[in-house]
């Protein structure tokens, strides 16, 4: 459903940062992306989403819509999201006097819109919200609070899925949602994300750490350094970079 | 006296202000510069009563005294006086107009494109509009039925001859000729406005409001506003505004006082649209307004509503004096600037009675490389027991060149007195809109969603169908300045 071909991309006005990514994710896989510290692959999660802040140089991107492929890189973000793309943000970005129901209300009927689908009302949506909600273990009470403002690090992260939950992308691309996560919420949060997963679905997850790749088992892992995809394999591969690290895929690369 | 307007291609100066338009019609215009003659002349030209001429007299003397003020927190060149023309009018309104019916057709079109019908088979029937054109009240709208209710609702010129007692009780009762610099100029120099005023115990069954437009170039617009509610009487006066988009500078500097008396109520908003300048910092409106109201009587309630979206420079405090017992006085605001627009704006609540409250909700937004300061003043006088006061002010910063400032002036004489101030700064990033997109919202969406959530307080305080024009108007100037 996703077909990355030789993704070349920099900062608007800076350095490249990928130098060639090609990956292809089909539906009902899951992929996890790990890498060290600055190596791209939150340029790659926000590439997918749309994000303005950088140039496609090189290689180009198309996603499956219905069926159909798509150039994805010509849409705008809000249209990318209309086509089921979601990216959960490493670092979700709080609104001052927006409520997360209010939010997520004119989200959902953006997309259902799109989708040709019937739009909620206020009432029918909150108890849809307040159901999801307890799925992922967050008080209702923070539906009226503004998106993100004074949430901790965790409970950020457990919104980011709570809006995946209620979007129902067809892919999610997850940037380190584990991280800064006790072991409850780790759970919790991996729980949604399988929730989620589908046949028709597909998940590209970025993470550092082998815990929770226990509950949320990717078929592929690839690892990201320097703006390259210098090997993939299937989870033990996981495993192997916990244990030694990077240092020895550099030889390699 | 009389010139013609030069046809002018005015430049499209962004999609953000689509009533940048001049209207192509003969004026007829004073020559620039102010003095007694001058002040005379527009007296006359307006068949005056001499208590008005005396009034304007005294002011111009007193402000020909005076140094123009500097103290807000706006920056522009000295304005010289004597380079602005202080009367232009259509010369086809030449003479005293009493209903829509009989306005020039060109006039007739120009509001019409303004979204102001003046014809009396199209105009909104919600609203009674005066619709004031330069210099002049070119038609009031619904007179007849407001009269039935006893209500007068006229421009001021017709007040002045026909409702003298009024006039004369209420002119300057409550910002004297004297008050300030600015008040003075247009106690001299002002041309028209509109005057209301409702009966005791009576209930305005629609809105009220005026449509002020300024067309002729290098002349200012001086009106004034009197709306006077008497015992238990009840109305929501609305105004809006627009100006040709040019690259000179021009001057409004507009006066309105509102009385309300012994439990009446008088609400009054503002949805302002001058012509704010381009983004070099090229022409728009100098906007330097004196507002003010007095609650005279006992549980007496003034309420100000402003959206200001527009203008190169915006300077007033819209106040209320808290004079009766138990009288309530309400300041609601959103402020913003885009571009270089700059804007020094707030309220005064003066607390003098005994249990009087009020509240201040204040919201600046500050875009490009504006720049937006809120200030306000609350005091609370030795004999106002028991006052409250609370007040919140918001600044929102778009971009990173934009400035935002706050000066909270607090004079509490009576302990007595609960006084409550909070206030918050936050700033839209890109990242933010950003987010938003990312989960299926476009741009306009997503902007309306930042807009409202930040000004819902203030915006459900105006009447709904002016609210739905605030919001887009907010809307549109925002986009242009995020996206
Ligand atoms: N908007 C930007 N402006 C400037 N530099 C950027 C921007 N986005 C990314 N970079 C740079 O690109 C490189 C890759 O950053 P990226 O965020 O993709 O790394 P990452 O693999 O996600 O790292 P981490 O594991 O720390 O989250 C870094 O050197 C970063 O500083
Ligand atoms: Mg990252």
């Amino acid at each position: 459903m996703l077909r990355i071909k030789k993704l070349k991309a920099r900062v608007k006005d800076g350095p490249e940062i990928l130098h060639g990514i090609t990956l292809t994710v089909n539906a009902g896989e899951i992929h996890a992306i790990m890498g060290p510290n600055g190596s791209g692959k939150s340029t790659l999660a926000r590439i997918l989403a749309g994000h303005p802040d950088y140039e496609v140089t090189g290689g180009d991107v198309h996603f499956q819509v219905n069926g159909e492929w798509q150039d994805l890189l010509g849409m705008e973000p809000h249209e990318r999201a209309k086509a089921g793309v979601f990216l959960a943000f490493q670092y979700p970005v709080d609104v001052a006097g927006v409520s997360n129901v209010t939010f997520l209300l004119a989200a959902y009927n953006a997309i259902r819109r799109a989708r040709k689908e019937p739009e909620a009302d206020a009432f029918e949506f909150r108890e849809l919200l307040v159901e999801k909600a307890a799925l992922i273990d967050l008080d209702p009470s923070y539906l009226d609070r503004a998106v993100n403002l004074d949430f901790s690090g965790g409970e950020k992260k457990r919104n980011e899925i709570l809006q995946m939950a209620v979007l129902e992308p067809t892919l999610a691309v997850l940037d380190e949602t584990d991280s800064g996560l006790d072991v409850d919420s780790l759970r919790i949060v991996a729980e949604g994300v399988n929730r989620l997963h589908a046949a028709h679905r597909a998940v590209l997850m970025i993470t550092h750490y082998q815990r929770m790749l226990n509950y949320i088992t990717p078929q592929f892992v690839h690892i990201m350094m320097d703006g390259r995809l210098v090997r993939s394999g299937d989870a033990q591969l996981a495993h192997e970079v916990e244990n030694r690290g990077y240092d020895w895929l550099k030889e390699t690369a | 006296m009389a010139n013609k307007i030069q046809t002018e291609q005015l430049q499209q100066r962004g999609r953000e202000y689509k009533y940048g338009f001049e209207t192509v019609i003969e004026q007829d215009t004073f020559p620039k510069g102010l003095n007694e003659d001058i002040v005379r002349a527009i007296s006359q030209r307006k068949g005056e009563p001499d208590y008005l001429l005396e009034f304007r007299l005294k002011a111009y003397r007193w402000w020909a005294q005076q140094p123009a003020p500097t103290w807000a927190a706006v920056e522009f060149p000295p304005i010289d006086f004597q380079d602005i023309r202080y009367f232009s009018a259509p010369k086809s309104m030449a003479r005293p107009v009493n209903e829509a019916g009989e306005v020039d057709p060109i006039l007739v079109r120009t509001f019409q494109r303004l979204g102001i019908p003046l014809r009396e088979q199209e105009r909104l029937t919600g609203v009674a509009v005066d619709a004031v054109f330069d210099s002049v009240s070119v038609g009031t709208t619904h007179q007849k039925m407001l009269a039935e209710h006893g209500i007068i609702f006229c421009s001021f010129s017709e007040a002045a001859r026909n409702h003298p007692e009024l006039v004369q009780k209420y002119l300057g009762s409550v910002v004297p000729p004297t008050d300030n610099f600015y008040a003075a100029l247009n106690s001299a120099v002002f041309s028209d406005g509109s005057f209301v005023y409702i009966p005791k115990g009576v209930k305005c069954p629609i809105d009220l409001s005026t449509y002020f437009r300024i067309n002729a170039r290098e002349t200012g617009q001086f009106e004034r506003t009197l709306i006077i509610a008497d015992v238990g009487a009840e109305v929501s006066y609305v105004e809006g505004c627009t100006a040709p988009a040019r690259p000179e500078n021009q001057l409004h500097a507009a006066i309105v006082e509102l009385i309300a008396l012994d439990d009446a109520t008088i609400k009054y908003s503002t949805v302002q649209n001058w012509y704010g300048g381009d983004a070099a910092g090229r022409g728009g409106i100098y906007n330097f307004v004196v507002k003010r109201g007095r609650c005279a009587g006992k549980r007496s309630k003034i309420s100000w509503t402003q959206v200001e979206a527009g203008a190169a420079i915006t300077w007033k405090y819209p106040s209320v004096v808290l004079l009766g017992d138990d009288s309530v006085g309400e300041f609601y605001s959103v402020a913003l600037t885009n571009n270089q627009m700059q804007a020094d704006t707030g309220t005064k609540m003066i607390h003098i009675g005994k249990n009087t409250r009020s509240t201040i909700v204040a919201k600046g937004i500050s875009c490009d490389q504006s720049k937006n300061s809120y200030r306000g003043l609350v005091r609370i006088a030795p004999g106002a027991e028991n006052a409250r006061n609370y007040s919140q002010c918001d600044s929102m910063l778009v971009g990173d060149k934009a400035a935002a400032n706050t000066f909270p002036y607090l004079e509490v004489s009576n302990p007595s007195a609960i006084v409550e101030h909070e206030a918050t700064t936050s700033r839209i990033s890109a990242e933010q809109l950003f987010y938003l997109q990312s989960r299926g919202l476009d741009t306009e969406a997503a902007v309306s969603l930042l807009v409202n959530g930040f000004c819902k307080d203030v915006f459900k305080t105006l009447p709904l169908e002016y609210m739905v024009e605030a919001v887009n108007m907010l809307e549109l100037k925002l986009e242009h300045s995020i996206g």
